[in-house]
């Protein structure tokens, strides 16, 4: 018992009391050992198994380059559209995987949730860092592909990267919690995020330059622009894509829109109020999940 | 909060309830709605449930199949939250509910034993060096690799109540977990929580076996339909239930020595 507080000298709790969010990081070790399961467990069973993280981007990366930028033309409006493509690809990938993956987590580990007492944003928090680990090898993917064609690293493109991952961090994990909860009422939510996820591939400047949605809805973008996952996606471009043009300034100047960073601010702050909410939200429907999984 | 400091377990007016149905369909829904009929129906699984407990005493939870025995537990494991009415407890809680531990079917042993560890709030350092003692003692020999899916269910209890027992708690909750258990594998484990209660932490323990009850504990709850039906000196206790399977529509069989047949046997 060496380890131990003596039981006279610890109050008298609720049982049940998990502080939310702050407890998941109050247990960093249980969190790493779910996130390492989850890595081990989300393609059990198959041969080629976490290739498959890497597969699923690549072949949805040929598919745009070749059909969008050669055969429909896009790649004529973008210089190196294929480091377009695939920056914001990597972006909208760890958003998509944290959102689906979330969503399913709690039910996913109903074993686990219906007979452990331990804070159940775990799951959903933990699902997101899986999808932030596969990140990392395509951002290398990425920075060698930039390498090559010219690109050399600037502060204001680093700043850009880390607002538009901190702007999926936080977004996905509120959406993960919003979802997991409601998965556990109804498994209809898990399809319904499929299609959902499918509107966000679409509604960013990742296929086609943001200069295409300016010159089309002139007016109108600030709306296109209030979806924060199209703002990370610009902010992707401005990172790595603007730079391996042959003029960085003129392609900024030309395919972001003005005040990129203070767009990404704005909408990494709503991004955190999002958490906030999703957290209120999970603890009040929290009670009611091991009886209905 | 006026509760003396040793206090254990403090379970004050605490009500859960159920619903009956959870998923209907839209079909179900609408066709419900157009005829009018409720679409809910619950019930309490406990009603207005008290009482207190000292640290070190050790309870026998008694009760039918369906009397809330297993809710009671999960709200003091602190898996749920009471719908009305308080739970507090002092001090770290092991034990398993419903016979068996939160295990993942798809790891393996070992890394349910290191997952599971952590969920009760050991440090990593902490579960390598109680390892060797959980393994001896679940006796699991090389299936420790393999997806605890594949294991029986008597190994999977078994690996889950060595967990549960090598966490340095205040609070071990039992839930039947001999119910799948063969002879040896009960002896050791009446055994082992012996040991627990004679180490001065408090002792919840879930059976039917009114011998092992006897044997393990100093006082005896019984809940009946959600309520307290007796609470107090464990013969009493034991008489008190014997009273109820002794009910003419009962079951004709003699469950009072089948049970103490299961006790006597450890």
């Amino acid at each position: 018992m060496t380890e131990h507080v003596a039981v006279a000298e610890q109050p008298l709790v609720a049982p049940s009391a998990s502080n939310g969010l702050i407890g998941v990081f109050s247990r960093r070790y249980l969190l790493r050992l779910l996130v390492r399961r989850e890595i081990s467990a989300r393609y059990q069973g198959s041969f080629l198994g976490l290739l498959w993280s890497y597969i699923n981007p690549l072949s949805q990366f040929f598919i745009y380059w070749f059909v969008m930028g050669k055969i429909i033309g896009m790649g004529d409006r973008a210089e190196n559209y294929a480091i377009h493509v695939f920056a914001g690809l990597i972006i909208v990938h760890f958003f998509v995987e944290t959102f689906n993956a979330g969503t399913r987590s709690i039910v996913r580990n109903k074993a686990l949730v219906k007979k452990m007492a331990m804070p159940r944003e775990m799951f959903p928090v933990a699902s997101m860092l899986v999808s932030l680990f596969h990140v990392g090898p395509q951002l290398v993917i990425l920075l060698i592909a930039c390498l090559v064609t010219g690109w050399s690293p600037d502060p204001v493109g680093l700043a850009a990267a880390l607002l538009a991952l901190g702007i999926v961090m936080f977004l996905g994990t509120s959406l993960a919690l919003l979802f997991s909860t409601a998965n556990v009422f109804f498994r209809d939510f898990s399809s319904a995020v499929s299609i959902l996820t499918n509107f966000v591939r679409f509604g960013v400047p990742m296929i086609y330059p943001y200069t295409l949605v300016a010159d089309r809805f002139a007016g109108h973008t600030e709306l296109y622009l209030a979806n924060p996952i199209a703002d990370a996606v610009l902010l992707m471009q401005r990172a790595f894509w603007t730079g391996t043009t042959n003029d960085p300034a003129a392609t900024a100047l030309v395919h972001l829109p003005d005040h990129l960073l203070t767009r990404g601010a704005i909408a990494l702050g709503a991004s955190v109020v999002m958490l906030v909410i999703a957290q209120i939200v999970f603890s009040r429907l929290e009670n009611k999940i091991p009886e209905r999984l | 909060m006026g509760y003396p400091s040793d206090t254990s377990i403090v379970v004050e007016d605490v009500t859960k309830t159920f619903t009956l149905r959870y998923h209907r369909t839209f079909k179900q829904v609408s066709v419900a709605l157009l005829k009018g009929r409720d679409l809910s129906d619950t019930f309490n699984a406990l009603d207005h449930v008290s009482f207190t407990v000292k640290q070190g005493e050790s309870i026998g939870l008694m009760g039918l199949n369906g009397s809330g025995k297993s809710t009671l537990l999960k709200l003091v494991n602190g898996i749920m939250k009471p719908d009305s009415g308080t739970v507090l407890t002092r001090g770290r809680i092991a034990g398993l509910i419903a016979t068996g531990a939160g295990f993942h079917p798809q790891l393996t042993g070992r890394e349910n034993v290191y997952l599971n560890a952590a969920v009760l709030g050991m440090s990593e350092r902490e579960t390598a060096r109680k390892f060797d003692d959980i393994i001896e003692f679940a006796e699991i020999g090389r299936h420790l690799d393999a997806p605890v899916g594949n294991y029986s269910s008597g190994q999977f209890a078994r690996l889950g109540f060595a967990v549960a027992v090598h966490v340095d708690s205040d609070i071990f909750l039992a839930d039947e977990v001999l119910a799948v258990g063969d002879r040896p594998f009960k002896k050791k484990c009446m055994e082992k929580m012996q040991e627990i209660r004679d180490s001065g932490r408090t002792l919840f323990y879930v059976s039917h076996a009114a011998a092992s009850v006897r044997k393990m504990c100093d006082r005896v709850i019984v809940l009946e339909n959600g309520k307290v039906g007796f609470d107090g000196a464990v013969n009493a206790g034991i008489k008190y239930l014997k009273y109820e399977d002794e009910n003419p529509d009962n079951d004709p069989d003699d469950m009072g020595d089948l049970d103490e047949e299961l006790g006597a046997d450890i």
